[in-house]
């Protein structure tokens, strides 16, 4: 049985972005995918999400300072 | 250059020039080795041609009819008897011999085969960058040379080989430049796409040189010798000796000589040529001057570190910068600069002569440049520049008009930008007021040390003056000391009250009491001018006096120190005492909070009056230390040394029992290491202990009060002073290693008592003994060196950081993005804070509430 890392308290949670959640964000901040950072498509922590490259990844980090801060990846090749 | 022509570039080439683009480009044919004439006069076709530019002064530019400085210089070319390998080349030059046809010229790849790497290469130059396209055109090269068959003709390849530096051999007969210049004529166009070569413009037979350009004079300077003798660049030697041997091999060529000698002064002629591009080509021995040392050509002038590119390009220097110890003077204001008056001499300022200032100006040119404050140089409304001397005062006195420029000597209240290196933050560069001191080093205030993490032990620093109106406002605008007081890393001030203007101010709201008349002295002495908010009654105590200094609306409720509250209301110190947690640097709300509501200027100069007052106070009061300092009452000795046998005792038992096998392990350690673990707790235990007694029974003196401000020393220097200095540490563990199964040879193996592994009983007043002074040398000597070899590994690390991250900026929306608009953080820091604007690091809501109800009422 594989360790399931999404689990893990320091993994942050990783949530899939619908279409047009998608679009508001490159809309938010005036860019594309190219301009985003990226997270490879085997990424163990969004394997569970059955997305496909192109799709947006919501990271919600716990911080110290903000509570959620929020963040996204585009995802990539492998 | 006062014609320059203004349009924009667009794209940029780069490709090789052809023979015939040379010839056109070109204003002067180099036919003869000679440089000048009988006369000293440049012969006409020598190197030194005056067509090619001027180098000296009074002489025009036959080309361009300019003087010197205004012309650019020309190149001129020579024609080579024979053709020669280009060095810079080699490779090139190599690769498409290989992977080529000899016969039919066509690249080695079948022709279906050829459009699909075609069309591969150019979605990999979309897609990526040049540098993927470059990697993926080695691919392919490496894969298709030393095809035994050409596809498109079907005649058999020989493998060629290459002899360093620049022979080329096809089986083992050698191919002469002419034969490869022959092969890479045929070279179809379309082909040269893969070897990632454009098609247009360029034609790999240009690598083989057949024309030579000649560099313009004007980037080969001679220089003449005081004995009027003249030295010429090597550049323009090299070019000699190409061109000589270039002529011989004409003649020998035209007169029918031998083959032997032709390929012998071919040969010398490639040697002569490839020293010329680069002198360091390994195989090859460097050409030298008489003297055996290497000629520096072109290769050398630009690359390594005193290459054009990093030494003239990337390493500017600047006119108008001075450099010189630092030395502190505490008088000074906190944004001023102490500046050496032979210093402010050289260091000029332009100032336009108008109506308002021309007699004022007029003063400084009668002053001239020996004698402060002065002039060095007018410049005319025509833009020529006089120096002002003795014999041209006059002169230029009478002749002085609005329009001109003065370079004035720097005088008190001019800017000027103030550095110390590594300038690893923005406060590592500021802007001060100048202040023109007597001595020879910069004088500034030691409030300002830690922005710059500077001390007087030699320090030098840099000065630089701004030379413009703009970039002065900039300089005072943005980079001005007092705009600096909260840094951006913590929100919190970086200059603060040190060593003495703390302890002065501790005492002063600790426990000093002054008459009317000394208070009054003491605060005018600082700079405080009104002092009508200074009570009015006969004795006043040090806390009245501090509170003058405060504006009467400041309120500010903290902690000091010891953790007792300090309290302002109205601008009165209610209580609490004033020590490092509030004035000191990089620590405290108090300064934070002055900043916030009364701006930079106002807080630098409460900051330099605190500082003034602390210093005057202890001036007055008296302040040393001495030796009785670290005076202990007898009992206090007697249960510090109990406290310590106890510790030992305790020990001695733990070892006991390890040694009688009762010793219970702590969880997942061995046996021994718990025993380790437990004595090191014991002995730290006792060292606490009996340090807090040490500190509590010291009767009041220097050593403790500095302690107790936090001006200079912890209360563990104290105790180690006075009560035990402790256990000595290497690598977290007591000391072990040294010799076999013991650390001294005075000691037993195996022993594990404290003395024995490091523990110091002693104090430094009592003195230690010769094994604990060893013991302490060791961990000194560590110390030291994981100090010495730690310092440049973080500095690397830390110019990686600040290169990786250079331009990256928080832009409009609030997200962190890269040059290229890349974002690298949605949101600034995850928080968005401005931490500059925050009271370290935290943004205190209640306290904003409050105010913002209070001042509605």
């Amino acid at each position: 049985m594989a360790f399931d890392v999404t689990k893990h308290t320091l993994v942050s949670k990783h949530l899939k972005v619908s279409d047009t959640e998608k679009e508001s964000v490159f809309k938010q901040y005036n860019i594309n995918s190219k301009d985003l950072p990226k997270i490879l498509k085997d990424d163990i922590a969004i394997a569970h999400l059955n997305l496909k490259v192109g799709d947006l990844v919501k990271i919600e980090r716990v911080s110290k300072t903000a509570g959620i801060a929020v963040y996204y990846r585009v995802i990539i090749e492998g | 250059m006062i014609n320059s022509v203004h349009k924009k570039i667009n794209s940029i080439v780069f490709s090789i020039f052809s023979p015939k683009q040379i010839i056109d480009s070109v204003s002067a044919k180099i036919v003869t080795p000679e440089l000048y004439d009988r006369e000293g006069y440049p012969v006409d076709g020598g190197l030194m041609d005056l067509r090619l530019g001027v180098i000296d002064p009074g002489l025009r530019c036959k080309t361009c009819n300019q003087k010197l400085k205004e012309c650019p210089g020309h190149f001129g070319y020579i024609e080579l008897a024979r053709p020669v390998i280009h060095i810079k080349f080699v490779r090139q030059i190599l690769d498409l011999l290989r992977s080529t046809c000899r016969s039919c010229g066509r690249v080695l790849i079948p022709d279906e085969k050829v459009k699909r790497y075609v069309s591969m290469l150019n979605k990999i130059s979309d897609d990526e960058d040049a540098e993927e396209r470059r990697k993926k055109v080695k691919e392919i090269i490496s894969k298709y040379k030393a095809k035994d068959k050409c596809p498109h003709c079907n005649s058999k390849q020989e493998k060629i080989k290459i002899e360093k530096p620049y022979n080329y051999y096809e089986g083992d007969v050698r191919l002469s430049p002419i034969e490869v210049r022959a092969r890479l004529e045929k070279v179809h166009e379309e082909d040269l796409v893969i070897f990632g070569f454009s098609s247009s413009n360029f034609r790999p037979e240009w690598m083989i040189i057949t024309i030579m350009q000649i560099p313009p004079v004007t980037m080969r300077p001679s220089i003449t010798l005081e004995s009027g003798e003249r030295s010429e660049d090597d550049l323009t030697h090299k070019l000699g000796d190409i061109v000589r041997i270039n002529q011989r091999l004409f003649e020998n060529i035209n007169a029918g000589a031998p083959e032997v000698i032709i390929e012998d002064l071919w040969d010398l002629l490639q040697y002569h040529i490839t020293t010329f591009f680069d002198n360091e080509v390994s195989q090859l021995p460097p050409a030298r001057h008489r003297g055996g040392q290497p000629l520096k050509t072109l290769t050398e002038r630009i690359k390594s570190k005193e290459g054009r590119i990093r030494h003239n390009l990337a390493g500017k220097r600047t006119d108008f910068s001075a450099r010189t110890v630092i030395s502190p003077d505490p008088l000074i204001g906190l944004n001023e600069v102490g500046v050496p008056q032979s210093m402010a001499m050289h260091l000029t300022v332009p100032e336009r002569v108008t109506e308002w200032n021309k007699e004022y100006l007029r003063k400084k040119i009668e002053n001239g440049p020996k004698k402060y404050p002065g002039a060095n140089y007018v410049i005319k409304s025509d833009g020529r520049r006089k120096t002002i001397t003795d014999e041209t005062k006059e002169e230029i006195l009478g002749e002085l008009e609005e329009g001109y420029v003065v370079d004035r000597h720097l005088v008190d209240g001019d800017i000027a930008l103030f550095n110390r290196q590594p300038s690893l933050h923005r406060m590592s560069m500021m802007c001060h007021i100048v202040k023109v001191l007597p001595g020879k080093t910069f004088r500034l205030n030691p409030a300002v040390c830690n922005p710059y993490n500077a001390d007087f032990d030699g320090d030098e620093m840099n000065l630089h003056i701004p030379q413009n109106e703009e970039a002065r406002a900039e300089a005072k605008i943005l980079m001005l000391v007092e705009t600096q007081i909260i840094s951006p890393r913590y929100g919190l001030s970086v200059v603060g009250c040190i060593h003495d203007a703390i302890t002065g101010n501790y005492l002063l709201t600790k426990e000093l009491v002054f008459t009317r008349n000394e208070a009054a002295d003491l605060l005018y002495g600082c700079g405080v001018e009104d002092l009508s908010s200074l009570p009015d009654k006969d004795r006043i105590d040090g806390k009245e006096v501090f509170s003058v200094l405060l504006p009467n609306d400041f309120n500010f409720v903290g902690k000091d120190k010891s953790g007792n509250q300090v309290k302002i209301v109205n601008g009165l110190l209610k209580s609490g005492l004033m020590d490092k947690s509030n004035l000191g640097q990089e620590s405290g709300l108090m300064l934070r909070n002055i900043f916030e509501k009364y701006g930079p200027a106002y807080t630098a100069d409460i900051l330099g009056k605190i500082s003034k007052l602390g210093i005057a106070v202890l001036a007055r009061r008296g302040f040393s230390i001495g030796i009785g300092d670290l005076d202990l009452q007898n009992e206090v000795s007697e249960e510090i040394s109990a406290i310590v046998k106890k510790a030992e005792t305790e020990a001695h038992k733990l070892i006991d029992s390890f040694y009688a096998g009762n010793l219970e392990a702590l969880p997942g350690r061995t046996i021994a290491e718990t025993l380790e673990l437990r004595i090191l707790e014991a002995l730290n235990r006792a060292r606490n202990k009996s340090g807090d007694v040490a500190i509590r029974q010291t009767k009041e003196s220097s050593a403790l009060t500095m302690a107790k401000c936090g001006s200079r020393g912890n209360p563990l220097n104290i105790a180690q002073m006075t009560a035990v200095v402790g256990q000595q540490a290497l690598r977290g563990k007591r000391i072990e290693a040294g010799f076999n199964g013991r650390t001294l040879s005075y000691f037993k193996k195996g022993d594990l008592s404290p003395k024995a592994r490091g523990f110091i009983k002693n104090n430094f007043k009592s003195g230690l003994t010769p094994n604990e002074f060893f013991f302490g040398a060791m961990t000194g000597r560590d110390a030291l060196m994981d100090t010495a070899l730690r310092t440049p590994k973080s500095g690397y690390l830390y110019r990686r950081l600040s290169n990786a991250m250079q331009d990256l900026k928080v832009a409009y929306d609030g997200s962190v993005r890269d040059a290229s608009g890349r974002v690298v953080q949605f949101t600034y820091g995850e928080d968005n804070l401005d931490v500059s604007k925050t009271k370290n690091g935290v943004i205190d809501v209640k306290e904003i509430i409050q105010q913002t109800i209070g001042e509605k009422k």
